[in-house]
């Protein structure tokens, strides 16, 4: 990532609204949709707990990026076709672009930034440096969101069933071999 | 997207209670999220479902009762449907990407509106978005169109691969709406565009998808769900079928056949069912058998092919079938 002096180039774009995320705490019922047409929203994200109230048409996508600073999660199609937003939700992966923050109320989400165990790579992560499994790399973070809940369900037994369970992860630089044997390596690693 | 007003209804008599015209019931999402960030629908207040006790798989008394709110991926995992029927397994997880069928659930892919590039584009004329504005599909790019079942008002494929699968099995829908509950059968469910093609499901306003109903049928445990598409996973299917053998020796007693991508509905080919019973298990009855599914086929400018495709769809299906157990 470009650094300006420390602070990243998204930071600066997004201190505006990181202002705005701490703002509202204790303001109405949780989930309840206030006067101002606004609903707050208690969820732990990477282990954080922390409220927001938002608009209700605000994605957990969108909410991730430009309220909590969270820019590991991209937003690739947002219409739920190319996976790079994919987060786990409850401990499950789900397209972010797709989910409404609205709807959290109560939940868990782990994104990209939560997956190290501090200065340590996850498996996945030091699999994919290993395994050259990107070029651009934005459709990383999903790709390895995905995997690691794939690898967790036990789905990544054949070649042939990673594939099908990460079709909906998209690489436009087609970096799936690498993909492959970065998945193939963790599985054995997170075992 | 448009503004709306969000709420979260405690019960299920409250949630209809407070629905109306302008509502929008939201469980998964990644129907109504996607077609409301279009502006193709545009409700003034969503429910959020997603709490009420809409959940749960129920195979007590033979046959299977589906919670409305159960989750794709798990419905596609239970043991229950993946032995008993797995037909509707695999039709589950040959739809989408993983990620989609954690968060879709099962009365929401019913109700999954159709991909029609024309429908999703508000740039353009629909029948089925703004009644009586016309249909581009029909001449226009229409490769992915149905050939069964279309108007000269609409042409648009139903999507669900779900849908298919519980076509075959006769399946029923449970409704819960203001005045009371109702089942109605799954065929029955989806109407015919005629010329109101943005009418597309027998349902009353307000009224709810709570459930749904396999009736038991012990030899779905021979059954497949097999889909042809233009790539190997994550998208609609071109052509599918449905089917399900009931076999004496080497006499097929019964078939259940129904196909996907092909109709404005899911489509039940009783037709084709009557020329399998009765006859022996053989390639040459298969492909007699599927020379039934052409009649009454509309084939467009661009899927001329689909006819011809549904039938081989479905000799491979039977041939397949013929490989288990």
């Amino acid at each position: 990532m470009t650094q300006y002096e420390g602070i990243t180039r998204r930071g600066m774009l997004g201190l505006v609204g990181a202002a705005a995320a701490t703002v509202p705490l204790d303001s109405g019922a949780a989930g309840a949709q206030a006067a101002s047409g606004e609903v707050t929203v208690r969820m732990t994200v990477n282990g954080s707990a922390t409220s927001l109230t938002v608009d209700p048409r605000v994605t957990l996508l969108d909410a991730l990026r430009e309220r909590l600073q969270l820019t590991g999660t991209k937003k690739g199609c947002d219409r739920g076709q190319c996976g790079a937003c994919t987060v786990h939700v409850d401990g499950r992966r789900v397209v972010s672009c797709l989910t409404l923050l609205a709807t959290l109320d109560g939940a868990s989400v782990t994104t990209i930034e939560g997956l190290a165990d501090g200065d340590r790579l996850h498996p996945l992560q030091q699999a994919f440096i290993e395994h050259d499994g990107f070029q651009c790399g934005f459709c990383t973070p999903g790709q390895i969101m995905s995997a690691a809940a794939v690898i967790a369900e036990g789905g990544a037994r054949t070649d042939a069933e990673i594939r099908e369970q990460m079709s909906g992860n998209i690489c436009r630089c087609s970096a799936y071999p690498g993909i492959l044997a970065a998945i193939r390596q963790a599985r054995t690693e997170m075992r | 997207m448009r503004e709306y007003r969000f709420e979260r209804p405690g019960t299920v008599t409250e949630a209809v209670r407070r629905s109306g015209s302008d509502t929008a019931y939201l469980a998964g999402g990644t129907t109504l999220v996607d077609l409301m960030k279009l502006e193709v629908m545009t409700p003034g207040r969503v429910l959020d479902i997603n709490r009420l006790p809409l959940r749960g798989l129920d195979a007590t008394g033979g046959g299977l009762r589906i919670g409305a709110l159960e989750r794709m991926t798990d419905v596609a995992a239970d043991p229950r449907v993946r032995l008993g029927y797995p037909m509707l397994s695999q039709a589950l997880e040959l739809s989408a990407s993983g990620q989609l069928r954690n968060m879709a659930s099962i009365g929401g892919n019913l109700l999954q509106r159709t991909r029609c590039g024309y429908f999703r584009d508000v740039s353009m004329p629909c029948n089925k978005r703004q009644p009586g504005s016309g249909c581009p599909a029909i001449r226009g790019e229409n490769r992915m169109h149905a050939v069964l079942g279309t108007s000269d008002s609409c042409v648009a494929t139903h999507p669900s691969d779900l849908a298919v699968a519980l076509a075959a099995l006769d399946a029923r829908v449970q409704l819960q709406g203001r005045d009371g509950v109702r089942t109605v059968n799954l065929c029955d469910f989806y109407l015919l565009p005629a010329d109101t093609p943005h009418l597309e499901h027998d349902l009353r306003p307000g009224e709810l998808v709570t459930g749904v109903i396999v009736p038991r049928l012990d030899w779905a445990q021979r059954s497949i769900y097999l889909k042809i598409r233009d790539r190997q996973s994550y998208e609609f299917a071109l052509s599918s079928a449905a089917v399900a053998i009931r076999r004496e020796g080497d006499t097929i007693v019964e078939a259940r056949v129904a196909v996907g991508g092909m109709g404005t509905r899911p489509w039940r080919l009783p037709a084709v069912e009557r020329a399998l019973a009765g006859r022996p298990a053989t390639s040459n009855t298969y492909a007699a058998a599927a020379t039934a599914t052409v009649d009454g086929t509309r084939p467009l400018r661009h899927n001329a092919f689909k006819p011809e495709l549904m039938q081989r769809t479905l000799i491979r299906a039977l041939l397949e079938l013929e490989q288990t157990r």
